[in-house]
Parts: C-alpha cells; structure tokens; sequence
C-alpha cells in the first residue's frame, strides 16, 4: 500500500479507531517508512498539545454550588414535612452514592488519561528517528545508564532462552515524575514497558490487570513501591510473558 | 458513562451529571469564550437536562447527551446564532491548501499559549470536533452524538480541522501570514 493511503489512516490511528488488525498492519508499516513516522510523530505531538493547551478554563465554586442547589431542590420538589423523617436518611443514603459514584468517575477519567498519555509516548518515541537514549540488548548496560537520571532502581530480565529482545531505553515524565521507559522487541512487534514511582495519586490508584488503550494492549502492576507498565500491539499472552518476566526479575 | 433505566430521577442525576462539570464548562467557555455566558450556558444545560432526564436512552453514552444538549442551546443562543458558520462537509471536500512543514521541532517551538490562540482562531465547527477528540478524548461515535452529524463527517471534518490547526499553528511560529 501506497504512503498516501497510510497516512488517510493516520488519525484514526493515533485517536485508538482503527480495528486491531488494521491498526498492528499501520504499525508494521510505520516502523520500516520514516516519513510516515515522522507524520505521526508531529501529529501525536500537536494532538498532546491540543490536550494541555485546550484544558484550559475552570469553573468558579459558585456556580458548581449554584447548579448543585437547582438539582436539589428539584429532586426534594415534592417532599413532605410528614415524610421529611424517612426522606432524610434516604437523601444521605443518595448524597454517598452521589459522591461515590463522582469519586468513581473521577478516577477513571484519571486512569483513562493516564494510559492515553502512556499510548501516545508509546508511539511517539517509536516514530521517532532516535527512539531510546542507550541503544542494548544487554541488560547490564541499559539498567546502570539510568543511574543517577532517575530517582529509583529496578531490575531487568535475563532474556536468553526467549523471544524477547531489549532494545534499550530512555527516561520519560508521567504526571512530573521521571521514570525508565524501556523498549523490547519481540517478533518485529515494539513493546514499551514504563516503571516509575507510585508518587502521584492518579498511579498509585490505577487497578492492576490487562486492559487496552489506543487499539494497544496493556498490563499494570505495583511491585516494590514502583508501577509498571507494558504497552504493545502484540496479543495480550505475549504482554502476559514479558510481564512475568519483569514480574520475576524484580 | 452509561445510566441504568432504574436509576433515572433527580438524585441519580446529580449523581451522573456533576462529575462532568468541569469539562463541560471548559467546552462551554471556548464556545462562548466569555466566563459569563459560559456561566449561563452550563446552568441552563444542566437545567434542560434535568428536566429531560426521563427521555434519556440508557445505554446511549451519557457524556455525549449532555454535550448535545449544552451545543444545542449554544446554537440557539444569540453568540451561537452569530458565530456558527454552517459547514456544509459535501461542498468542502477540497483540502485546504498544504503548506505545512513536516518538522515535528516546530510543533515543539509552541507554547502553551500559542497552541490555544491557535485553537481559538479556528472556526466553530474546527474548534468543537477538535476539542471533544483531542481534549474530552471522546470516540468517534461520542462525537457523532454530541454534534449530530455521521460518522463519516466526524472524520472528514476532524482531518480538515487539524490541518487547519497546524496551518494555523505554523503560522504562529513562523510569524508568517496564513490564514485559516
């Protein structure tokens, strides 16, 4: 296929429409045609700052308070004084539900924003020219580099025996905090695998397990005060088998 | 965000529509781009959605309902009446003149606030698609709720806006003169 019919694909890619089969052939193409990469590389860049730059205004308290009151006083319209002893706990009884389910929501808008941003680092870095900052497969090379730009250690597999290659790594920035992002390969399909600390609220709360963001496939855990994350187009078993891999190594 | 058929009364209401205040007086505010009819403009969403509650399809996604509601009666609106220019997507389909560099360093040269000048100089239809993709990250399918229009217009016009927005953006960085 042509790089013009490609790129027709390219934003229905990087917004997570594309179907999986269409989306892993898109990717194959990308990783032997620079061009498009560099494309996707300016897109995921502008979309990223669409997303900083177009969050932008803040409602004032008032008008929160002001909105919440109209609800209110609507849903108690036709309460009685006689009924006011029943209508009391169950008002409570709504209020925690309420705020249940807003907390609930606002952490999965959280979560959701996270594995978004991971999907976009994902393939940013593998659209650009210079994907990691130390390029190895040897474990004993990537894992020192890290001294002293990130602040924290972990461990890395010993992959011999496998069909996971390490391609090496560079530091990244989740919610402020650096972290290791680290590149395999496996079977030509790119893997990233993200650790950083548990610091910010929005990662300590994530749930661990597999899951999918942006058409890729994703498994998270906390283990030893760090969270990982692995995010791929490969199918979820091989995602299962470099995770318990890291799993077993840290 | 999805709403069981049980639970449609005013307290579930609150329940499922105040975790998408900020978003929707955000959305609210670029629309207007003035803090007081965006003020105006969420209350009165939030009333008619409360009062259209019960006629809301479960299942459907409810995020995308109230951002139909909220562009509904900003269209209605005296600023919306004056500033939606109508896009007819069959009569536009001629692409808009490429003349963006493919170096991804210039996009890394805007700032902050250049993008959202960028943003606000759009035109509407622009403006909306790409905020409700870029910054309420919804599907494609969410979008077509919220806007009314199919699918496939969802994508024609987001291509056209976000080649607008870089044009509009290199521009910015290059102090040249390209219009939108």
């Amino acid at each position: 296929m042509a790089c013009e019919q490609w790129r027709g694909n390219l934003d229905r890619y990087l917004d997570g429409e594309l179907a999986p089969a269409e989306a892993a052939a898109l990717s194959a193409h990308l990783r032997s045609c620079p061009q498009c990469s560099n494309e996707v590389l300016e897109r995921v860049q502008i979309k990223r700052a669409v997303h900083t730059a177009g969050s932008r205004y803040t409602a004032s308290a008032a008008l929160r308070n002001r909105i919440t009151q109209d609800i209110t006083s609507e849903s108690s319209g036709g309460s009685t004084r006689r009924w006011s002893w029943i209508l009391i706990p169950a008002m409570a009884a709504l209020l925690a539900a309420f705020f249940l389910s807003a907390y609930i929501d606002r952490e999965r808008v959280a979560q959701q924003r996270v594995y978004s941003e991971l999907a976009d680092l994902h393939v940013a870095t593998l659209a650009s020219s210079t994907p990691v900052d130390v390029v190895s497969s040897d474990r004993h090379t990537v894992k020192p580099w890290f001294q002293g730009k990130i602040p924290f250690t972990f461990n890395l597999p010993e992959l011999a025996g496998t069909e996971f290659v390490l391609i090496g790594g560079r530091v990244f920035y989740l919610e402020q905090t650096p972290g290791a992002h680290l590149i395999f390969q496996l079977r030509k399909h790119d893997i990233s695998v993200f650790i950083l600390p548990t610091r910010a609220e929005e990662i300590r709360n994530l749930p661990s397990g597999t899951g999918n963001a942006s058409s890729f496939n994703t498994e998270t855990w906390t283990q030893n005060g760090l969270r990982y994350f692995v995010v791929g187009d490969t199918n979820v078993d091989d995602l299962r088998a470099l995770s318990k891999l890291l799993r077993n190594a840290g | 965000m999805r709403v069981s058929e049980k639970h449609l009364n005013a307290a579930s209401f609150e329940a499922v529509a105040m975790p998408l205040f900020d978003q929707l007086y955000n959305f609210a505010h670029w629309l207007t781009q003035d803090r007081s009819e965006a003020e105006d403009l969420v209350q009165e969403t939030y009333a008619k959605a409360l009062r259209g509650f019960s006629s809301f399809q479960t299942g459907t996604s409810f995020r995308a309902w109230m951002y139909r509601i909220l562009r509904n009666t900003f269209l209605s609106s005296r600023t919306g009446l004056k500033t939606m220019v109508v896009l007819d997507d069959a009569a536009t389909e001629e692409p808009l003149t490429d003349t963006v560099t493919p170096e991804a360093l210039l996009i890394e040269k805007a700032s902050r606030e250049m993008m959202q000048q960028a943003i606000e100089e759009l035109s509407l239809p622009f403006r909306e698609i790409i905020l409700l993709c870029d910054v309420e990250e919804m599907s494609y399918q969410e979008i077509s709720v919220a806007l009314a229009i199919p699918i496939g217009t969802v994508m024609s016009r987001l291509s056209r806006a976000r080649k607008a927005l870089r044009i509009a953006l290199q521009a910015k960085i290059t102090g040249g003169r390209h219009g939108v």
